[in-house]
């Protein structure tokens, strides 16, 4: 048996392995990747240091791909296959899309996501996002020097379970390895807390691009929980561009736009928003292809009047978020700003007539959520810094149920519920002799199944034939530390088990998102090979460094035999990791992870037991 | 000596927490406790292990989100109490409930709705505050019922009043969000 090594008291054991991981940004109007280095988390630049790079994608008819700023200059002149703001695209039907005449986009009705036409084909906004994904992952890597290991992605906290899915099938279709996704507003909340040593309730107020949330937290020794959270994944910065679009078409008397012009003046009105945010007034002339002549001054007065009602829609929603809560808006101890659509004066100015204070800009609220998906990213990558340990509780924003008779809603899952969440019920047959049974999940608030969102169908065969309401189907909802729902159904009473695991319709299914990487990589297959090994050999390193380690604190917890067997698992994988054959590698990795199960779950138990029995001690000093 | 894991942790939620089987509980200790288990059972502190670690990760964290929110909430609590006793109280064909309650519960409803209509915030925000008062008391009584008397009829009478009442609570809250938008 081979020996264990024991390192000097207080001196790393493993030479310092520090993993590649970065916090992304995925925003409706400008996307960002982060990272930790050296203990801080920073924004990482393009090749002229700009720390944003627009979400904006050109398919070119030459068969170019453009993300960024180069895309955006492409924006006037081919505004059909310059797709911005495709977050707002993400996991939506055709008619989920507000304001869909004033876009210059061809869409078609995709089954269960819209698509759009371009230059280069039909693409999904899980495509397009990827791509932009891809771009973030490639400054990500030229900037560490290596493959990541992986990426925490941010999404709207009000994002529901489509949305959620969408991202993170566009990550893996983008190679990257998603560690985690995170709600904007918690990513915002730990950057702040951190920074801050805050201690308390806090609120972020998220106004994006395209998304609004707000959350509850209390922030208390190292532990970020979210009490409620609340929003709209459909109101954002863009609206304001758009109430001034309409005021410009309105005061102007303009007949219907070509795509060309209504993009230019969705551009002024944009610049006009930006400038108010200084100014008093903000002057809009612009000369448009129909060769039309708009000459008009904005004031704040009337822009403030044009967005009231989408700035009362957040304070709506900020009161709902509290109410769940509990709470009162003189019980927030501080209200933290993200998102560049705060910057409005108008926005600061009713959040801080809502909760009686001033809110708190310290933080630039355009890279605080990147900073904060770093943090994370890096803690969740294993980079561990003693003394440094926090942990998040995240709950999801909306309730999950299915559809009963009368295509009435049963909630199973109730929003704000601290995930990961699993609940089951039970169900029985309508009809004699009914062997299948549809399962139809929904996520929403509303009673009527027509009023939420349809998650995706599932089917229940084989049934054995009984009386009605004989049968006993128990259905289990489980969402994930992503906040992802996955259902499934089983049949109890007779011992016959029939179960499925749903996967929802809407979005891309395994196979799809594998023949789309196959496709990206076929032209770069050497590449892809190596990546592949490489990827592998890391892997393998860290299941061999991760055992090491339990086994030097916890190995009093197996027998003799068993850890001898753990041992030679160490051993054979050892041998095959320096080699170039991924199978093998792959295959001694599943021995040596069957062979530590057992030990995993004792571990797991002891650990349980001591934070129970840490309790004892506290109570005694108390 | 008991083997403590997921499944011993399944089978009880009191236990779970190392806590007495009790309707008055401490819920700072409680709060504590959960914190200090999520601590190190949460899936994000081993998202960097092997697949198994992580799922069981993912298990524990499930449970004892599952078993915090339970004991947390009064309500939850007592019925959880009832069924560890073999009795669920929420059952619909045993809700047979005291003629001047049902009543009262009758005369609440229509003083939301008349609030309601005529967008009185104050006075639904009073009803708010007057039906908490009397649940408090009502807790207060099951408390005592479940620890000290051991008296299940009376607790699981309690119990459905409460939830009638926690019903009526999320109305008088649902036209408040009505009246305020």
């Amino acid at each position: 048996m081979a020996l264990l090594q024991i390192a000097e008291p207080g001196e790393s054991t493993a030479p310092h392995q520090h993993r590649l991981a970065v916090g992304i940004d995925l925003g409706t109007t400008n996307s960002l990747v982060a990272t930790v280095r050296s203990g801080m988390a920073v924004v990482l630049g393009d090749e002229f240091g700009r720390p944003l790079l627009p979400s904006v994608v050109h398919y070119g008819a030459d068969g170019h791909i453009e993300v960024g700023f180069a895309a955006q200059a492409c924006q006037a002149i081919d505004p059909k296959n310059t797709i911005v703001s495709v977050k707002r695209f993400m996991g939506r039907g055709l008619k989920d899309i507000a304001h869909r005449e004033a876009l210059p986009y061809d869409f078609i009705e995709g089954e269960g996501m819209l698509r759009l036409r371009t230059a280069q084909g039909i693409k999904s906004p899980v495509e397009i996002s990827a791509d932009i994904l891809r771009a973030l992952r490639q400054r990500g890597e030229a900037a560490l020097g290596d493959p990541l290991t992986g990426a925490v992605i941010t999404v709207p906290a009000y994002f529901d379970d489509a949305q959620r899915q969408a991202t993170k099938d566009a990550a893996r279709l983008a190679g990257i390895n998603v560690l985690r996704l995170l709600n904007e507003p918690t990513a915002a909340a730990i950057a702040y807390g951190l920074d801050n040593a805050a201690e308390g309730l806090y609120a972020v107020y998220d106004l994006g691009g395209g998304t609004f949330d707000i959350s509850i937290l209390r922030l208390s020794r190292g532990i970020f929980q979210v009490l409620a959270t609340g929003g709209d994944s459909a109101l954002g910065g863009d609206d304001f561009d758009h109430r001034i679009f309409c005021w410009i078409i309105e005061q102007a008397k303009l007949r219907p736009v070509s795509a060309e012009d209504g993009r230019l003046l969705l551009t002024r009105a944009r610049e006009a928003k930006e400038y108010l945010t200084a100014h008093a007034e903000a002057p809009i002339s612009v000369r448009l292809g129909s060769g039309e002549y708009v000459d008009l001054t904005l004031t704040s007065a009337i822009f403030g009047d044009i967005s009231r009602t989408l700035v009362q829609k957040t304070i709506a929603a900020t009161r709902k978020a509290l109410r769940e809560a509990q709470l009162k808006p003189e019980d927030i101890k501080g209200v933290v700003m993200v998102g560049g659509a705060t910057r409005m004066p108008q926005i600061q100015r009713a959040v801080a007539e809502f909760f009686g204070q001033e809110p708190l800009n310290n933080l630039d609220p355009d890279k605080v959520v990147a900073l904060g998906a770093a943090t994370q990213a890096n803690l969740l990558a294993g980079n561990r810094i003693s003394g440094d340990e926090w942990l998040l509780l995240d709950v999801i924003p909306l309730s999950l149920g299915l559809e009963t008779m009368g295509g009435l809603v049963e909630k199973i899952i109730p929003r704000n519920a601290t995930i990961p969440v699993a609940r089951a019920q039970d169900f029985t047959t309508f009809k004699d002799g009914q062997t299948a049974m549809a399962i139809h999940v929904v996520q929403g608030e509303r009673e009527l199944v027509s009023d939420c969102r349809s998650l995706g169908r599932l089917e229940l065969r084989g049934i054995p034939p009984m009386v009605a309401g004989a049968a006993r189907i128990r259905v289990t909802f489980q969402v994930d530390a992503d906040g992802l729902l996955s259902v499934s159904a089983r049949e109890q009473t007779t011992g016959i088990e029939a179960r499925i695991e749903v996967k929802p319709s809407y979005g891309l299914s395994d196979d799809e998102i594998a023949a789309m990487l196959k496709d990206g990589m076929s032209h770069a297959a050497d590449d892809a090979f190596r990546r592949a090994l490489r990827e592998a050999q890391v892997e393998a390193q860290r299941l061999v460094e991760a055992t090491r380690s339990a086994l030097r604190e916890d190995a009093a917890l197996l027998s003799t035999l068993e850890q001898a067997h753990i041992d030679l698992c160490i051993a054979r994988l050892e041998a095959v990791v320096i080699g170039d054959d991924r199978r093998a590698i792959e295959e001694a990795m599943d021995a040596l992870t069957k062979a530590t199960n057992e030990f995993a779950a004792r571990r797991m138990n002891q650990s349980v037991q001591r934070a129970l029995a840490g309790k004892s001690i506290a109570e005694l000093e108390a | 000596m008991t083997t403590y894991d997921l499944e011993f942790a399944r089978k009880d939620h009191f236990a779970l927490f190392g806590l007495p089987r009790r309707q008055a509980l401490d819920v700072e200790q409680l709060e504590r406790l959960y914190r200090n288990i999520q601590a190190r059972v949460h899936p994000d502190r081993h998202a960097h292990l092997p697949e198994a670690n992580r799922r069981l990760a993912m298990q524990w964290a499930t449970l004892i989100n599952e078993a915090y929110r339970t004991l947390k909430d009064p309500l939850a609590r007592a019925r959880y109490l009832l069924k560890l006793e073999g009795i669920d109280a929420g059952l619909e064909n045993n809700t047979a409930m005291p003629m001047d309650f049902l009543t009262r519960q009758m005369e609440w409803r229509e003083a939301v709705e008349e609030a309601r209509a005529s967008e009185d915030a104050d006075s639904l925000d009073d009803m708010h505050r007057r039906l908490r008062q009397e649940m408090s008391v009502q807790y207060a009584y099951l408390a005592e019922a479940l620890d000290e008397r051991h008296d299940l009829q009376r607790a699981s009478g309690l119990v459905r009043q409460l939830m009638f009442h926690e019903k009526l609570l999320q109305e008088i809250d649902a036209a408040l969000e009505a009246v305020e938008a």
